[in-house]
């Protein structure tokens, strides 16, 4: 019997996680001599209070999508994807390769061009860990993490060595043909009458990445390949029993995975930099892992974490650009939601169920439900 | 404070043990309710039921390791307070598991005192366990080798190691829980042999099994639990089988299997020199040779570990093997890419692995998404590039109503189905396809015995139709009951088949211990000495 209501589980444990997260972080801030209520109000206006704030929430939002949906579907093969970081990175290199050497006639062609080359990369970056884990056995999650070392000297290598134009003192391509920028959200909502910040770097691979988190939704619960992904994670040995093999499907998730994350260079390179610079993925490879902790793995779930993220992003930046809140207290607050959301889930989750337990059967006070022993 | 019973009337004796009143509740389901026993020292009590009628819930609480909701506890009539298991410990209490909580790589000494070092010098204790060690041999019969790696040791041994550290933790009463599951026939009369002498010298035993036999065979008195209740207390020398089995499941249950003779029909799995290496080097099966006709079960009689698993494995694709194995004629392929689950079910063979909960179905799946498991690329199954859901949970919903799977919900999650129910949907799927061969590994294991009647039904309804049927069991009354043909497995190979009306089993028990010359009387000691040389369990060679 499950002992929460699903919308318990899906809504209110993240939700409660958020709130103690929020509560700490004020204690925080008051402890430095801020205001917390102004701190947070500066925050809702700076992220959400106007198209410009939006226009920067939704960019931090798309690249979290795109590396969230990467660890989630790492997730339900059981496997721990925290390469996130470097398969971005080559997808950016991906993503410049295909800008510069491409005459693309349209963005809209450059935009699939792109993404396909973003997600090769990013997949080929992925695959070398999957191959190592599934033949050699050698953990993903110590090879991954060393990936995301090699790709950071590699991108250096390659920036300052090879893609950098002659003469440029900075270590990053040129800038990418005309043809290639995508639209903003400003260009694609005028049409429809609406009016959207100019200088806010929110575009097209928005709708790409809403896109995506549909699709994966698909493959996960709608699929065979998904329904073998999933029992692989959940029982391996069941999935050796249903002839579902562990190689295959470990290849296969950390692929899927890989172009997810490499993915997100539509976004901050194509769509918001339009060059390759040195560590244009600025982190989000990382926050990818607390976006699908929070998220539950579920596409929807990611989404909403995605953009609850990416508000404390622009928010935070906000909060640092207007306040004597330093910016490294921003990076504490973010910890903390991470935190709370991901790795503290069963401090919440334990009080939740014994609460839900005493509800169901009203005369008896219960200890939280144990399986009984052997 | 609420001892409803109160029979208050002092004996001879005060009891060993007395629980008065215990109720237990996990949310909204009644583990124990309110359950009073009394156990008179230096005897036997049985506790009989099914899987989840509470038994263990109740060795929990008397072990620490739940707290009761309501009801106290008395241990040679004073009252108890088990918070833990270190307070069961000091209140005279001993716990011999079904899972064996023993360190391998550790000696049978190191493992007697673990936990109950004296000191942070290690010399002294082992010297003083080493004393009393033989002390306890000397009064109980319990001869066991000091200084041998538990890896080494047959699980008989094993055993006997997990009694000695609950008599040198000057346990005098000593739980047993499902002790003889692991054990061949003539170690389970040598365990009983033990838990005599134990009685005599003045222990008492609580003894908590499944097995009719056994309780008939060595308990003084005996509890039948149902559904969390104590349905009654009865002198183990005033009932008889049917009528525990009646009291177990509450209503009357046929103990035996009603079958006509086979009519074994054309070769459907041939089987010659299959040989299985493990990932460590050790061969687990050094050259089967068997076939099964149509029309018969072939059963497959062991101890647990002597290859049956490696046996089912490689017959089902999910192990690498070597030799000729022919379905319906045809070679099948025992390495590489067409060896596998899949493949082997389009071969015509279905197959009910032997540990469901690890094999047979993915518990966080839903039933719907478990009656595909292994079958979910069947085209039926499948609308455009997508998985027909729908189709998949209407068939699902028509195998649980002919298998009578309960409740017939197909969105319930496997986990939340009762042992015989998950086993009732592996089953339903797998007889469903129709196979020609069907690979059955330990079909009731922990199944209640409602649940088995239906399953032995269904598996002789199964031969009937002319189907082939492979059956793996450690359970002899079942392979017994079951079988066309005997092939007793031990150490990798087939010591010999009988038929089952021609053997009983105590032939079998020898040809599992891997005696082959049944004629001649043996010790006790010469089985064990065998089965320790085999290695007795699972993974225990390096």
């Amino acid at each position: 019997m499950d002992v929460m209501p699903k919308w318990a589980e899906v809504i209110l444990v993240p939700l409660i996680s958020l709130l103690l997260a929020a509560a700490l972080s004020a204690l925080v801030i008051l402890a430095i001599g801020e205001d917390p209520v102004a701190a947070v109000k500066m925050m809702v206006t700076g992220a959400l209070g106007s198209t410009y704030g939006w226009g920067y929430t939704l960019y931090y939002a798309t690249n979290f999508m795109f590396t969230g949906l990467a660890v989630a579907i790492a997730f339900h093969a059981r496997l721990f994807n925290i390469g996130g970081e470097g398969q971005a990175m080559l997808g950016g290199l991906g993503v410049a390769l295909a800008c510069l050497y491409i005459p693309w006639p349209h963005w809209s062609l450059a935009l699939i061009g792109a993404a396909v080359m973003a997600g090769l990369f990013g997949a080929v970056w992925a695959a070398i860990p999957a191959w190592l884990q599934a033949k050699r056995g050698s953990h993903i999650v110590i090879t991954t993490i060393m990936f995301n070392f090699i790709a950071a000297a590699l991108l250096n290598y390659v920036l300052v060595n090879l893609l950098r134009p002659r003469g440029q003192m900075d270590p990053a391509t040129a800038r990418f043909p005309e043809a290639t920028n995508l639209p903003t959200l400003h260009e694609l909502l005028a049409p429809l009458g609406i009016e959207f910040s100019k200088s806010a770097p929110a575009n097209v691979s928005f709708l790409v990445a809403v896109a995506a988190c549909f699709v994966l939704w698909v493959l996960i619960w709608r699929t065979r390949l998904g329904y073998e992904i999933r029992a692989y994670g959940h029982s391996e040995s069941a999935a050796k029993y249903a002839g579902i093999s562990p190689v295959r499907i470990t290849m296969i998730a950390m692929i899927i995975s890989g172009a997810l994350a490499g993915m997100m260079a539509i976004n901050n390179v194509m769509g918001e930099a339009e060059r390759l610079v040195l560590n244009s993925t600025e982190g989000a490879g990382f926050i990818g892992i607390a976006v699908a902790l929070m998220g539950r793995s579920h596409p929807l779930g990611v989404f909403f974490s995605a953009i609850l993220f990416g508000f404390l992003y622009q928010g935070g930046a906000e909060l640092a650009l207007w306040t004597s809140i330093p910016r490294e207290l921003i990076v504490v607050i973010q910890a903390l939601v991470i935190l709370f959301t991901g790795a503290l889930d069963n401090m919440v989750r334990m009080p939740l169920e014994r609460f839900f337990l005493m509800v169901r059967t009203p005369p008896k006070p219960e200890r939280k439900p144990v399986e009984p022993a052997e | 404070m609420t001892a409803n019973d109160s029979r208050g009337q002092p004996e001879t004796a005060a009891p060993a043990i007395e629980l008065k009143g215990i109720s237990k509740a996990f949310g909204p389901v009644q583990a124990n309710k309110d359950i009073s026993i009394r156990v008179m020292p230096g005897t036997i009590h049985g506790i009989i039921g099914e899987n989840g009628a509470g038994k263990s819930t109740l060795m929990s609480i008397l072990y620490g390791f739940y707290k009761a909701d309501a009801g106290e506890i008395f241990i040679a009539g004073r009252k108890a307070n088990i918070t833990d298991s270190q307070a069961a410990i000091a209140a005279g209490i001993g716990m011999v598991f079904q899972h064996f909580k023993l360190v391998e790589n550790f000696t049978v000494l190191e493992n007697i005192i673990l936990g109950a070092e004296d000191g942070w010098k290690l010399r002294p204790s082992l010297n003083k366990a080493r004393k009393s060690l033989v002390e306890l041999a000397k009064d109980y019969g319990l001869n066991v080798e000091p200084d041998a790696l538990v890896q080494d040791i047959g699980v008989g041994m094993q055993q006997r190691v997990e009694i000695l550290k609950a008599l040198y933790r000057q346990a005098d009463i000593l739980i047993l829980d499902e002790p003889t599951g692991v054990l061949t026939p003539a170690e389970a009369d040598q365990l009983f042999r033990i838990l005599g002498r134990l009685r005599s010298e003045g222990k008492t035993i609580i003894l908590i099994t499944h097995k009719l036999r056994e309780i008939m065979e060595i308990t003084d008195t005996v509890s039948v639990m149902r559904r969390g209740e104590m349905t009654a207390t009865v002198q183990t020398a005033e009932t008889s089988p049917a009528e525990l089995a009646e009291l177990m499941v509450g209503r009357k249950v046929l103990l035996r299997v009603d079958k006509t003779p086979a009519t074994p029909g054309e070769v459907v799995l041939d089987v010659k020199n299959l040989k299985v290496v493990d990932d460590k080097g050790v061969e687990r099966l050094r050259g089967i040779n068997l076939n099964v006709r149509a029309g018969e079960v072939l059963g497959i009689a062991g101890v647990a570990g002597n290859g049956q698993s490696e046996l089912l494995e490689v017959l089902g694709g999910y192990q690498d093997g070597t030799g000729e194995v022919r379905v319906n004629g045809q070679l099948i392929d025992l390495t590489g890419k067409k060896s596998d689950g899949q493949s082997r079910r389009a071969r015509g063979i279905a197959h009910v692995p032997e540990d469901r909960q690890r094999e047979g179905l993915i518990m966080e799946y839903q039933a719907w998404e478990n009656t595909a498991f292994g079958y979910h690329r069947d085209p039926a199954y499948k609308s455009g590039i997508l998985m027909d859901n729908a189709a998949i949970r209407a068939d699902t919903a028509e195998k649980m109503e002919r298998f009578d799977v309960r409740p017939p919900n197909p969105r319930l999650e496997a986990k939340n189905f009762s042992g015989g129910n998950q086993q009732k949907l592996v089953l339903a799927r797998e007889i469903e396809r129709n196979p020609d061969l069907l690979l059955i590994g330990q079909p009731t294991r922990g199944v209640d015995i409602g649940a088995i009647e239906f399953i032995h039904q269904q598996i002789v309804a199964l031969r009937d139709q002319g189907k082939a049927i492979l059956l793996v069991s450690v359970e002899l009354e079942e392979i017994l009951a079951l079988s066309d043909r005997i092939a007793v497995m031990f150490d990798g190979k087939i010591m010999g088949e009988r038929l089952p009306d021609q053997t009983d089993e105590k032939e079998l028990g020898l040809l599992m211990a891997g005696i082959t010359d049944t004629d001649r009387d043996h010790s006790v000691e010469e089985v064990e000495a065998n089965l320790a040389h085999a290695g007795g369990d699972t993974s225990k060679e390096v």
